[in-house]
């Protein structure tokens, strides 16, 4: 009987990865082109922004948290950069300035959260707003051009034939994965989702991994920020924007719970797979944009719905 | 007539995931009487009941109310069908006035068909009720939910369910958060219902109290139907052989261990308006007792040492050293733990699984570094739940899949796996089962024997009495005395320093 409740378990991390193999072979049928090498690259690039952002989200949501800032520091990541490779920064020490930066982001999204006792949504709120309003300030509202060629590495160069955002998105995710499942950190987390106090009383310093939980986040949107200004040769205060809502879905059809403590991170990687499969696919068969946002939402709700029907919601 | 039952439920089965649960329960109710319903943690009681409450849907058998068989399919229809339940697990609504929480979802409209609660009727009829079982001194209509104490928690919910005006009222366990005091206030209330002749399935694990209340026992074990005796011909051995299926050693082992140097002692405790110069000491391998009534300031204490609660002033030694312990993980490297009143709330996270309950406080042990051991923590954790003798198919279980009791059970494997100096167990055998009391007791007095000092908060007068070598005696936040040698065997001393005494 362990076993069936294994079974219940495995479908449920398989139901999200036969999603994924119906739109590759429905594609492949249909299209001619979703299979060469270029769209499948393409693909993966697109998915690796996202993908990254979904890892940080997966620790937020699981402390019970939810980051929204994450698009506004990807742009002040970007204008960062820009402005300090403008000026003939290195670009390795541009970066790690950004980094910095964004990681004071998360810890004042951490600090309000986990210290002061702000509720996530409105502390991630507020310091999204800031966030994109210090990006544009800092501009003047103009993107930064970015001619430095071994930053645009980062989002444009290969390594060993695969383009670095993808690989920058598996040591993400593995790194992510690593943490969640064999790390005491992981084990917290999952623990200040499930019951805060209790964890407390279990001498979980739970102020303090939740602090770190929101730098992770926002390190996460250092990473994106990188990776989009140096694909795009700007950085552009505008970056970023509504990217929160990407990450937050590919969790939320992942399966982890928006009240914490249930979730993984294999789900969310499944998650953004079929996000990204399924917005290239719809472009490829010329769908527009407004019916893949319908598309997109209505993912979500079958996506949500079957999940708790597998955990058994009903008894 | 329709036969001399209320309540009939006969040939009862259900399992979860492949695991039967229940196979031919059966509870049959007179109008007017007490049936108390018995059985080992996990046997199958609360099940039962949420079947019978339409909670969830049963595989087989029939439930019949008043000669006509039901199927319910929410608590809502049992409720508007005249059965209400007192659940074992409370779930409040924090941010709900008590009020709104009595009359959740029958709430009375300003308006005939118009969406606005006529707040005031609310209140009023509320104040009604705690005017009339006593309880509008310490509750207001209007105070929140996550203002009271887990004992007036409980107090609401008996009186929601007795608002119902049901013809069939189930308890489950109502007594195991209450001390003395609202435990007779209970029992008043469970005398006026009598009298209405209202039908009352009462579950509790305490043999004291069935054979005060009830008329007639019915016992489950292993999820099936053991028998039905009338208490007047039934002895306690022969309920608890029904219940477990063989005999038991019935009393509290002795203590035997030799009282070693002070372990822990705390100077002057305050945290204002909650308690105040608390001084207590406690030996190595001893049990010292702290009675006093729920609210008293007992479980505050405790929870100020072990630094999950802010403390004002006060000093700390532990072996003769200061210390200071400023959030639990400190208590925890110290090795002062405390296993919570309040499982649900403090005790455990309920979606996870039966290891990661046990480990989550132990990876000093468990982990290199920052990297879990997992082999090393499946055995722990394997170990010290079979000690406990948890009811469970395998570590890797939800808590929340568990009983009541067998929760309890993972509180006390997560605290022993952390090798206390000092124990502090509040209200330990809340909700455990006879066996699994026992057990209970005689790993108590193991403990002490290793020369672990144990602090044992009780509402449980017998419990205390047997298990205590010394008693200290809270009431209003104040320490009134303490108590040993033959002084620690009277009830009526103890009792009256709790009521405040001299
Ligand atoms: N939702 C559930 N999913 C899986 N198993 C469950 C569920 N609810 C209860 N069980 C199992 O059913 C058995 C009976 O549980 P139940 O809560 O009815 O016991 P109980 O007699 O009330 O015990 P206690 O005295 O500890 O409260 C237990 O072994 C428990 O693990
Ligand atoms: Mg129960």
């Amino acid at each position: 009987m362990t076993q069936k409740k294994d079974m219940g378990k495995i479908l449920r991390q398989f139901g999200l990865v036969i999603v994924a193999l119906i739109i590759i072979v429905f594609m492949s049928f249909t299209s001619d082109v979703f299979l060469t090498s270029q769209n499948i690259i393409n693909i993966l690039r697109q998915i690796s922004i996202n993908g990254i952002l979904a890892v940080g989200m997966t620790f937020v949501i699981l402390t019970g948290g939810i980051d929204l800032s994450v698009g506004s520091v990807v742009a002040i990541t970007g204008v960062i950069v820009g402005s300090l490779l403008k000026d003939g920064t290195n670009w390795f020490i541009a970066s790690l300035a950004a980094l910095a930066i964004s990681m004071v982001c998360g810890a004042i999204n951490g600090w309000l959260i986990a210290y002061v006792g702000f509720q996530p949504f409105i502390a991630t709120l507020s310091t999204m707003t800031i966030g994109r309003g210090f990006a544009q300030v800092y501009s003047n509202g103009k993107p930064y051009i970015i001619s430095d060629p071994s930053f645009k590495v980062i989002g444009q160069g290969y390594f060993l034939g695969i383009p670095v955002p993808i690989i920058l998105l598996v040591i993400f995710c593995v790194l992510g994965l690593v943490v969640l499942s064999m790390t005491t950190f992981g084990r917290y987390v999952f623990a200040i989702g499930g019951n805060k106090s209790a964890a407390k009383l279990s001498g979980v310093r739970t102020q303090r991994v939740q602090l770190m939980v929101y730098v992770l986040s926002s390190i996460c949107a250092w990473m994106v920020g990188l990776i989009l200004a140096a694909r795009i040769s700007s950085g552009q205060p505008t970056a970023g924007e509504s990217y929160e809502m990407d990450a937050i879905a590919a969790t939320a059809i992942g399966g982890t719970s928006m009240n914490g403590g249930i979730g993984s991170l294999t789900g969310t990687i499944c998650g953004f797979v079929i996000l990204g499969l399924l917005q290239n696919s719809m472009n490829l068969m010329n769908i527009n944009s407004f019916w893949q946002q319908i598309v997109k939402g209505l993912l979500i709700i079958i996506a949500v719905f079957l999940d708790m029907r597998t955990k058994g919601k009903k008894n | 007539m329709a036969g001399k039952y209320v309540l009939e439920a006969t040939g009862i089965a259900k399992s979860f995931s492949g695991v039967t649960v229940l196979d031919g329960a059966e509870l049959c109710i007179e109008p007017g009487e007490l049936h108390a319903l018995m059985g080992e943690n996990g046997a199958g009681k609360s099940t039962l009941m949420k079947i019978i409450m339409g909670i969830y849907t049963k595989d087989a058998g029939k439930v019949v109310l008043d000669g006509k068989e039901v199927e319910f399919k929410s608590a809502r229809d049992a409720l508007d069908a005249g059965i209400s339940m007192i659940h074992q697990e409370l779930s409040p609504i924090p941010e709900m006035t008590v009020a709104e929480n009595v009359f959740l979802g029958r709430e009375q409209k300003k308006f005939k068909g118009l969406p606005f609660v006529d707040k005031k009727e609310l209140n009023r009829k509320t104040q009604e009720l705690l005017k009339e079982y006593d309880l509008d001194q310490f509750i207001s209509p209007t105070m929140k939910m996550k203002d009271l104490n887990i004992a007036q928690i409980q107090m609401m919910e008996i009186i929601k369910a007795v608002s119902y005006n049901s013809k069939v009222i189930i308890m489950d366990e109502p007594t195991s958060s209450l001390s003395e005091k609202e435990t007779e206030t209970l029992f008043r209330i469970i005398d006026s219902l009598r009298k209405k002749n209202v039908g009352i399935i009462y579950i509790s694990h305490r043999m004291e109290e069935v054979f005060q209340l009830a008329d007639r026992v019915s016992v489950l074990r292993d999820g099936q139907f053991i028998g039905c005796v009338k208490v007047a011909e039934a002895s306690r051995e022969q309920l608890i052989n029904m219940m477990v299926g063989r005999e038991l050693e019935g009393g509290y082992p002795h203590n035997t261990a030799k009282k070693g140097d002070v372990v822990l002692e705390l100077k002057d405790f305050t945290r204002k308006g909650v308690f105040e110069n608390v001084n207590l000491k406690v030996h190595a391998g001893e049990i010292l007792g702290m009675a006093g009534l729920v609210g008293a300031g007992r479980s505050e204490v405790m929870k100020a040492l072990v630094g999950y609660d802010p403390l004002d002033s006060g000093e700390i030694y532990l072996e003769g050293q200061k210390i200071t312990i400023k959030h639990p993980n400190d208590a925890v490297k110290h090795h002062i733990v405390m296993a919570s009143e309040d499982r649900k709330e403090l005790g455990l996270v309920l979606c996870r699984s039966i290891k990661e309950n046990v480990s989550l406080q132990n990876f000093d042990k468990l982990s290199k570094g920052s990297f879990i051991q997992k082999l090393k923590e499946r055995k722990m954790a394997g170990e010290y739940t079979e000690k406990m003798a948890t009811k469970m198919n395998g570590i890797d279980d939800l808590v929340s899949s568990l009983s009541g009791g067998n929760q309890q059970k993972v509180v006390l494997a997560k605290c022993l796996l952390s090798e206390p100096k000092v124990l502090i167990m509040d209200e330990p055998t809340r909700g455990i089962d006879v066996g699994a009391k026992a057990a209970i007791y005689n790993i108590m007095v193991g403990l002490a024997n290793q020369g672990i000092a144990i602090i044992m908060i009780s509402s449980e007068m017998p419990e205390l009495i047997g298990m205590s070598d010394r008693i200290i005696v809270m009431s209003g936040g104040q320490v009134k005395g303490e108590l040993e040698g033959a002084e620690a065997q009277s009830q009526q001393t103890i009792m009256n320093l709790a009521f405040g005494g001299e």
